[in-house]
C-alpha cells in the first residue's frame, strides 16, 4: 500500500478523433487534435516544469515556467497554451530554457517564505518541486516588498501582508504563501461552478479573494475542496494535514453519503485518516467532490459512537453493556420466543440504503432464510419506491437509464422535483458545466431552487407548480407534445406498444389535460408550459432528472410513469445524452432495491410468487421461501399496534426520524418486544430498542455500493472496525445465533452468491471490479463490460408501454385551519437525518432546521426573520425558526429534516403513494403562528431521549 | 390496521385504474393487491367486504373475487 500519485497532465484531455503526431525531445508522440504541447510531452514521458497549469482546469498561461522551443517558431511559447500541430518538433530542455526558468523561479521564491521545513505542504508542494526541477541554487536578490512578512525590517506593519483565513472548518487560506497562479479561481469556476473566488488587483498587488473581501465561510464558497486540490502550494491547505502531517498510503473507496457515489482516495498515515481526496479515475465524479465526501468523515471517530453491544429488558431501563455473545443470544432468544408465540410472520427486518450491497443482501436473506418470511423493507420505501414501480411498469426495470457522463451530450435538461446543487452536488457541478456550454434548462419545482439562477446559468423555464400537482403538469406537457404533433413517430412505431400508445394519445389529447385547463390548479402559466414542452420535444437530446419531489407524493408512481411516457413520446431513450434519471438520495438506495429489500421481490426485482425464482434461492439456501409478499414498514407498524408483529432487526436506518408520522412510528415501536438497532449511534429509533448492536463505518469494511447510474463501486476497508466487526459479520452472527449456519469469510463471497442468483449481476465479481474500477449493471454475458446506457435497441420489457396518468388530487388539502402547503427537502452540508453530518464540522453551515416562508405570508402572521414559530398540521405540531425568502411562492412553506429536535415528521401525515405507500412528504397542509420556543412535545421528547440513552457500563 | 386506512389504500389503487376499460381496470386492481399486499392485509380486506364492504370503491368490490385468496 503506497500513496497513489495520479499523473497531472497539465491540461485537460482533448476529445477529437483526429490524431496528430509530433516529436518531443526526439520522441514521437501521437495525440488527439487540440491537445496542448504540455500534455503531449507528458504522454511521451517528459514532464515540462509548470506552476499555473493542472489538468483539472483549462490552461491560463501566466507563470511562464513551461516554456519550450519549437522548430521554425520564434521565441519560447508556453507549452500549456500551445496546441500540437502535425510534424511539430519540440524541445523542452535547452540552455536558453533552463536560464529562463531559473529566472522565473527566482522571482517566485524571492516573494515566498522559506519556511519549507515547518510548512504543512512540505513534500507535497509544487513550488518546492519546481525549484528542484529547474535547479534553483540561489536567489540573487532580496525583495524589498513582500507579501509574506507581517512587518518590514524597521518593524512597521506591511500593508501587503494579510492574515491567514481559518474560517472554513476544513481548510485554511494563507495569503502569505500564494503565488497567484489562479488555479483555485479556475477550479471554482470550471469544476465546481460556484464562482466564489476572484483575483483582485493587478500585478504585484493581485490577490485571491473569496467573494467580496469576505472570509471563506461568509462567502459563496460551498467548501467542495476543488480549490484546495488545485492549489500547488500550502496556501489552500486541509486543516487535517496541518494537524497530522502528510499521508503515506492511500486506499481507493466510495463516498458513503449520496447517490452520486464519488470515488475517493482515503489518504492515511498508519491507521489515521489524514484526508479524503477525490479520485480522478472515479467514473461518477471524475475527480470532483462535495463538502460531505471530501471533509465530513469526522463522525467515524466521534465520541458519541457506540462501540459495545448493549441490551435492556424494557425500553425504560438504562442500557447495559454486554459481550457480543450475550447480546446476540438475548436477541435470538427473544425473536424465537415471539415467533413461537405469534407465528413466524411476527418478526421482520429493515435493510439500509447506507450499508453495502453485500450487507443488505444478508439482511434480506436473514428474514427469508432464517426467520422464514418475506418481512423485509427498506428506507428506499420512503424515497424511491415509486421509481421502482413506475419505471418497472413502463420500461421493464427499476433504474436510471444513463450514466452521469451522458449529461455532457444533453441539449435540454429537465429537472423535476430535485435540487441537485444541494442533494447531488457533484452531479450538479457536471450539469452546470454543460449548461454553461449552452444546454437549456427546464426546472419543475415549487421552490426556486439555486439552479434556476446561479452564476452563468439560468433556466429557460421555471414551472413553479403548486405542491401536489406534478401529475397534472407532466400530463399537460404530454398533451402539448401529442396535440402539437411534436412526438417522435418513428421511435414510437419501432420501440413502443402501439395499442398502449393509441390509448395514451387519446387520453392526453383530451382538452381537460391542456395547460390552459390545468393552469388554475397547478399555478403554472399555460404559455410557459407549452414552450417548455416544445423545447423538451424539439430541442435536441432531452434528459429528465428527477428526485424526491416527484416520488414522495400520493401520486408518486403516477408521476414517474408520466415522466417515462414523456421520454418515450419524444424518443429520448436509448442513447447518450437522453434518458430518465432518478437522482437517488442515499448512497446505496439503488443497491438496496436491487438486493431484494422489498417484501414482494427477491434480488433482481423478481416477484416472490415466481416459482423459478424461488427455486434458485431455495436450492442455494436449502430452505423454502414463502410465495406471499411480506409486510412493508407502515404495515409492520400497524401490525405491531395490533399486537401481531413484535420483533424487528433494523440495520443502519433511523425509521423514527426518517419515516412519516412520528407518533405512529413510535407507537408501533413501543408495542414491540424486541427491537434490535444496528447502527453507529444511539439514534432516535434506539430510544425504543432492546438490543443495540454497534455498527461499522464505510471506512471499516469491504463491500460495494451501487450509485444512481447503476454503477457498482468498491468500498474498501481503510482501517479495522472500531466496534470489532463489519456489519455483514454482525448480521451473520445474528443469523447463526438463530441457527442460520452461515460461513462467509469475506464480502466477495457474498457478491459471488449475488452473481450466481441474479442475472443482471451474473458477471460481477470483485476480480472484475478490481480490473475495471467499477461496472454498471446489467453486467452478464450479453453486456460483459456493463451497461452505461439502458434500453438501447429495445426496452427491458420488450416494447415500451405508455400508461394513462389521471391526475387525482391528494386528500391533503389546505383549508381555513391549515392554509399553507409545507414541502420538505435537504441542504448541501447535511445528509438525511443528519446522524453523521451533525457530528462533523458541517454544523457551521446548518445548525438548525429553518422554515422558509414567503415575505407576504410572514407579514400577515406578524412573523419576522429568525422568529420562533409554531408549525402545525392535523398530525401534530413543532416549533422552529423562520427564514423569510421569496424562493418559496406565497402559500408554500419549506423546511429540511436534518435535526431530531425539529422532528419535522411530527407534522407530516400518513398519506402515501397509491402503488407503493411511499409517504407523501412533499405536501402537508399547515398553519404557521408565532411562538416563544420549542413545543411541550419537543421538550418532553428531549427528556425522554436523554432518559432512554442512559448507559451502565459493564462491571 | 384501521379499517378506514385499509379502505383508503384500496380506493387509492382503484383511482389509478379507474379510467381504463372496465375489465382492464378490474384486473389491474386485483393484480396490484395480489402482488403487493401481505396475506394479513388481504384477509382483512376480504372480511370487510364480507361484512358489506361499505366505503369501498365499486371497482375494488368488482376486483375482489379475482384477488389472490389467503391461506
Ligand atoms: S471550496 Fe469549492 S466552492 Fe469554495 S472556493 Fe474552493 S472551489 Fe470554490
Ligand atoms: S491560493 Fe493557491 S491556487 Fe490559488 S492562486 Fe494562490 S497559490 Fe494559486
Ligand atoms: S456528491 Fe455525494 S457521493 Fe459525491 S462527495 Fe458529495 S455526498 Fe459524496
Ligand atoms: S504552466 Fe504554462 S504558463 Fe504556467
Amino acid at each position: 500500500m503506497t500513496l497513489i500519485k495520479e499523473t497531472d497532465f497539465g491540461t485537460p484531455a482533448a476529445t477529437s478523433e483526429t490524431m496528430v503526431t509530433l516529436t518531443v525531445d526526439g520522441f514521437d508522440v501521437t495525440v488527439p487534435q487540440g491537445t496542448s504541447v504540455m500534455r503531449a510531452s507528458v504522454e511521451a514521458g517528459i514532464k515540462i516544469p509548470k506552476l499555473c497549469a493542472t489538468d483539472m482546469v483549462d490552461a491560463f498561461g501566466s507563470c511562464r515556467l513551461c516554456l519550450v522551443e519549437i522548430e521554425g517558431r520564434r521565441g519560447t511559447p508556453a507549452s500549456c497554451t500551445t496546441p500540437v500541430e502535425p510534424g511539430m518538433v519540440v524541445r523542452t530542455q535547452t540552455g536558453r530554457l533552463k536560464d529562463l526558468r531559473r529566472g522565473v523561479m527566482e522571482l517566485y521564491i524571492s516573494d515566498h517564505p522559506l519556511d519549507c521545513l515547518t510548512c504543512a505542504a512540505n513534500g507535497d508542494c509544487e513550488l518546492q518541486d519546481m525549484a528542484g526541477a529547474v535547479g534553483l541554487r540561489d536567489v540573487r536578490y532580496e525583495a524589498v516588498d513582500t507579501h509574506f512578512r507581517a512587518k518590514n525590517t524597521s518593524g512597521e506593519a506591511n500593508p501587503q501582508w494579510m492574515a491567514k483565513d481559518e474560517s472554513n472548518p476544513y481548510f485554511t487560506y494563507d495569503p502569505a504563501k500564494c503565488i497567484v497562479c489562479s488555479r483555485c479561481v479556475r477550479a471554482c469556476e470550471e469544476v465546481q461552478g460556484t464562482f466564489a473566488l476572484t483575483i483582485e488587483g493587478r500585478g504585484f498587488d493581485s490577490r485571491v479573494s473569496a467573494g467580496m473581501h469576505e472570509d471563506f465561510l461568509a462567502s459563496e464558497c460551498v467548501s467542495c475542496g476543488a480549490c484546495v486540490q488545485a492549489c500547488p502550494t500550502a496556501t489552500l491547505q486541509e486543516k487535517s494535514v496541518i494537524e497530522i502531517g502528510t499521508p503515506d498510503r492511500s486506499v481507493v473507496t466510495t463516498c458513503a453519503y449520496c447517490g452520486v457515489g464519488c470515488s475517493f482516495k482515503a489518504e492515511l498515515r498508519g491507521d489515521e485518516l489524514v484526508r479524503m481526496v477525490p479520485y480522478k479515475d472515479g467514473k461518477a465524479n471524475r475527480g470532483h467532490s462535495c463538502v460531505k465526501g471530501r471533509f465530513a468523515y469526522g463522525y467515524a471517530s466521534h465520541k458519541d459512537r457506540i462501540l459495545n453491544p448493549m441490551i435492556r429488558e424494557k425500553i425504560t431501563d438504562p442500557w447495559r453493556e454486554v459481550s457480543w455473545e450475550e447480546a446476540l443470544s438475548f436477541a435470538a432468544t427473544r425473536l424465537r420466543a415471539i415467533q413461537y408465540e405469534l407465528g413466524k410472520d411476527a418478526i421482520g427486518v429493515i435493510t439500509s440504503s447506507r450499508c453495502t450491497n453485500e450487507e443488505t443482501y444478508l439482511v434480506q436473506k436473514l428474514t427469508r432464510a432464517v426467520f422464514g418470511n418475506n418481512n423485509t423493507d427498506t428506507c428506499a420505501r420512503v424515497c424511491h419506491s415509486p421509481t421502482g414501480y413506475g419505471l418497472g411498469q413502463t420500461f421493464g426495470t427499476s433504474a436510471g437509464t444513463q450514466d452521469f457522463d451522458s449529461v455532457e451530450q444533453t441539449d435540454v435538461v429537465v429537472v423535476i422535483g430535485a435540487n441537485p446543487t444541494d442533494g447531488h452536488p457533484v452531479f450538479a457541478s457536471r450539469l452546470k458545466k454543460r449548461l454553461r456550454q449552452g444546454a437549456k434548462l427546464i426546472v419543475v419545482d415549487p421552490r426556486r431552487i439555486d439552479l434556476v439562477k446561479t452564476p452563468h446559468v439560468e433556466a429557460a423555464h421555471h414551472l413553479a407548480l403548486r405542491p401536489g400537482t406534478n401529475v397534472a403538469v407532466v400530463t399537460a406537457l404530454a398533451h402539448v407534445i401529442v396535440t402539437e404533433g411534436l412526438f417522435d413517430e418513428a421511435f414510437i412505431r419501432e420501440r413502443c406498444d402501439q395499442d398502449a400508445f393509441a390509448d395514451y394519445a387519446e387520453f392526453v389529447s383530451d382538452e381537460k389535460h391542456s395547460p390552459e385547463a390545468v393552469e388554475s390548479l397547478t399555478g403554472v402559466p399555460a404559455q410557459d408550459l407549452r414552450e417548455a414542452a416544445r423545447l423538451y420535444a424539439r430541442g435536441g437530446n432531452g434528459a429528465i432528472y428527477y428526485g424526491l419531489g416527484v416520488t414522495e407524493h400520493s401520486q408518486g408512481s403516477t408521476t414517474v410513469i408520466g415522466i417515462a411516457n414523456l421520454a418515450m413520446l419524444t424518443g429520448n431513450i436509448g442513447r447518450p445524452g437522453v434518458g430518465v434519471n432518478p437522482l437517488r438520495g442515499q448512497n446505496n438506495v439503488q443497491g438496496s432495491c436491487d438486493m431484494g429489500s422489498f417484501p414482494h421481490e427477491l434480488p433482481g426485482y423478481r416477484h416472490v410468487n415466481g416459482q423459478e425464482v424461488r427455486d434458485i434461492f431455495e436450492s442455494m439456501w436449502g430452505v423454502s421461501i414463502s410465495d406471499e409478499p411480506g409486510l412493508r414498514i407502515p404495515n409492520m407498524l400497524d401490525a405491531a399496534v395490533d399486537g401481531t408483529f413484535k420483533g424487528l432487526y433494523c440495520q443502519g436506518e433511523d425509521i423514527l426520524q426518517s419515516d412519516p408520522d412520528t407518533k405512529h412510528v413510535s407507537a408501533g415501536l413501543a408495542a414491540m418486544d424486541c427491537v434490535i438497532v444496528h447502527d453507529l449511534f444511539l439514534n432516535e429509533t434506539a430510544n425504543y430498542a432492546h438490543v443495540f448492536l454497534p455498527g461499522s463505518t464505510f471506512l471499516e469494511k469491504d463491500g460495494t455500493f451501487t450509485n444512481a447510474e447503476r454503477r457498482i463501486n468498491r468500498v474498501r476497508k481503510v482501517m479495522a472496525p472500531r466496534n470489532g466487526y463489519a456489519d455483514w459479520e454482525v448480521t451473520q452472527m445474528l443469523a447463526n445465533a438463530m441457527g442460520g449456519n452461515w460461513s462467509y469469510t469475506h464480502p466477495s463471497q457474498i457478491m459471488d452468491e449475488i452473481a450466481a442468483t441474479t442475472p443482471s449481476f451474473a458477471n460481477v465479481s470483485y476480480a472484475l471490479l478490481e480490473e475495471k474500477g467499477s461496472v454498471q449493471w446489467p453486467c452478464n454475458d450479453k453486456t460483459p463490460d456493463g451497461s452505461p446506457v439502458m434500453h438501447v435497441d429495445e426496452f427491458v420489457r420488450g416494447k415500451g408501454r405508455f400508461i394513462r396518468t389521471d391526475y387525482i388530487a391528494t386528500d391533503e388539502k389546505t383549508g381555513p385551519r391549515f392554509p399553507l402547503l409545507l414541502t420538505t427537502g435537504r441542504i448541501l452540508s447535511q445528509y438525511n437525518v443528519g446522524a453523521q453530518t451533525r457530528r462533523t464540522g458541517n454544523v457551521v453551515w446548518h445548525a438548525e432546521d429553518l422554515l422558509e416562508i414567503h415575505p407576504h405570508d410572514a407579514e400577515v402572521r406578524g412573523v419576522k426573520d429568525g422568529d420562533w414559530i409554531k408549525l402545525a398540521s392535523r398530525s401534530g405540531e413543532t416549533a422552529l425558526r423562520t427564514k423569510i425568502t421569496d424562493k418559496v411562492s406565497p402559500g408554500v412553506v419549506y423546511t429540511t429534516f436534518h435535526h431530531p429536535t425539529t422532528q419535522a415528521n411530527v407534522i407530516t401525515t400518513d398519506y402515501s403513494d397509491w402503488a407503493t405507500n411511499c409517504p407523501e412528504y412533499k405536501v402537508t397542509a399547515v398553519q404557521v403562528m408565532p411562538s416563544n420556543g420549542p413545543t411541550d412535545w419537543q421538550e418532553k421528547y428531549e427528556e425522554f431521549s436523554t432518559l432512554s440513552r442512559r448507559i451502565e457500563a459493564a462491571e | 390496521m384501521s379499517p378506514e386506512k385499509l379502505t383508503y389504500m384500496a380506493n387509492q389503487i382503484a383511482g389509478f385504474f379507474r379510467t381504463r376499460p372496465r375489465q382492464e381496470a378490474i384486473d389491474g386492481v386485483a393484480d396490484h393487491i395480489s402482488k403487493f399486499w401481505a396475506p394479513r392485509m388481504r384477509a382483512q380486506l376480504f372480511s370487510m367486504i364480507e361484512q358489506g364492504g361499505a366505503g369501498f370503491d365499486p371497482l375494488v368490490l368488482d376486483a375482489a373475487p379475482s384477488i389472490r385468496k389467503v391461506g
